[in-house]
């Protein structure tokens, strides 16, 4: 495109001080890959698109449900039940038709973090699991990709550049030297079990693009080796520099070593715990012999009335008997992190049912699938 | 003289509030020892420790005026 028409898009940012035409031509020559289209991926995508990164490519594999809107107001009512990659890729191209943007409506898994993560300059990390954080910290100090990382708890969120190396600091700060491992199942809740303030993530998604920007076009001093932390509640924001830390052992050393590293175990979600799905858990509900337990706290919402059940926080699942006649247990949580916990925790503890399952997807996805079919 | 200690995420649930007082502790080993003793969910959760806006890598001295900062990831997006 000629001066004159990047000109006429971009004016108001190529106008300032230390911008101009260099800058903007940066981030046209600039490919970005966006991994989790969710609340961060929303502001992220929206702002790098109207920047003109030159081309954006988008990872999700979930749909778009009725309680994503609230945060991710990319997206419509009316697209409730369309893949994100998609509907959020259309959205950015209407937005600006001169950039190329990608939808990948994939599973992020090692093998594709291998194929997509060498296409593109810089990793954008929106994703909401430590699963695939520390995946795509791992794949991105693998295949020297920087890594813009955002994340989002409750009221307060973190911001952070990885993998770029300065004249200071050659070997760069990586997400693992400030989390060197990942916490345990259940230790950290996420936005469905805990809970977030829809315009959190548009300010810590606005921060990331910004940074991003800041990265690529060599303006100011962007969040490089550096973890900013943005209280909401009380307006604050404190950062701190992050040393290098020893490799941590779990870290793969080699490509080989990341495909064959399992996150989902490194994470703590053994495969031994027995997950059932929302159709099978329907077809046991009429079962006398299901005990059917709550392991949310006692005033979380949505509140269940559909059937019946008793209520046990996961901090008191050692307190927890089965009742006479029961020979199954069936615990459920808002996604099913928690209540995977409580299996492993019932079976830990000895408890005498064997046949003991999880809600999958928790109660949040029952309640979606058990609404669009009574529609 | 009290050490403050900043506390970040759901850690609050555990201290109560997001700032802390400890005293009478000369390094971070001991302050962490400290706070698990006085609030025990803190021994089950994972977190990074700040000191001076500079996170740790060994153990490390501290002294009244010293900023400390606990910080735990989060995985929201």
């Amino acid at each position: 495109m000629s001066v004159s028409g990047i000109y006429e898009r971009y004016q108001r940012q190529m106008i300032l001080k230390g911008f101009g035409v260099t800058a903007q031509e940066r981030l046209l020559r600039s490919r970005v890959l966006v991994i989790g289209a969710g609340g961060l991926g929303c502001p992220v995508l929206l702002y790098l698109g109207g920047a003109g990164l030159g081309e954006i490519g988008i990872v999700d594999d979930d749909r778009i449900s009725i309680h994503n809107l609230h945060r991710q107001p990319i997206y419509t009512t009316a697209a409730v039940g369309r893949m994100k990659a998609d509907a959020a890729a259309e959205t950015i191209r209407a937005l600006n038709p001169d950039i190329e943007v990608v939808s990948h409506a994939v599973r992020l898994t090692n093998a594709v973090c291998l194929e997509l993560l060498p296409r593109y300059d810089y990793i954008v990390d929106c994703s909401d699991n430590f699963e695939t954080r520390y995946m795509i910290n791992d794949a991105c100090v693998l295949l020297g990709r920087p890594l813009v990382s955002g994340a989002v708890s409750q009221y307060e969120g973190q911001v952070s550049i990885f993998n770029v190396p300065t004249r200071e600091r050659p070997d760069p700060a990586n997400y693992r030297d400030m989390f060197p491992e990942p916490p345990a199942a259940g230790e950290v809740l996420n936005c469905a079990d805990a809970g977030v303030l829809g315009s959190l993530p548009g300010v810590i998604g606005s921060m990331m693009a910004g940074e991003l920007v800041k990265l690529i076009t060599g303006i100011g001093e962007p969040l490089v080796n550096r973890l900013l932390t943005y209280d909401m509640l009380q307006h604050r924001t404190y950062d701190v520099e992050i040393s290098k830390q020893a490799t941590p052992t779990s870290m793969p050393s080699t490509i080989n070593d990341f495909l064959n590293t399992d996150y989902q175990w490194l994470c703590g979600w053994s495969a031994a715990v027995d997950e059932i799905d929302p159709g099978t858990f329907n077809r046991l509900l009429g079962d006398p012999g299901i005990m059917i337990v709550d392991v949310r706290e006692w005033s979380e919402m949505p509140e269940v009335t559909e059937f019946d059940h008793v209520k046990h926080p996961l901090g008191l699942i050692g307190n927890l008997t089965a009742s006479e006649g029961k020979h199954t247990v069936v615990f459920f949580c808002q996604s099913g992190k928690r209540s995977a916990e409580a299996v492993r925790n019932w079976k830990d503890a000895g408890g005498t049912i064997h046949k003991v399952y999880s809600l999958s997807g928790g109660i949040l996805r029952w309640k979606a699938i058990n609404d669009t079919a009574h529609v | 003289m009290a050490i403050s200690v900043m506390v970040f995420g759901q850690l609050t649930d555990w201290t109560g509030g997001n700032t802390v007082q400890v005293e009478g502790v000369a390094d971070t080993d001991t302050l962490v020892r400290v706070l698990k003793e006085k609030y025990p969910g803190l021994a089950q959760v994972k977190f990074t420790v700040a000191v001076d806006r500079k996170t740790i890598t060994t153990n490390t001295p501290v002294h009244p005026g010293t900023t400390i900062a606990l910080m735990p990831p989060f995985s929201g997006g």
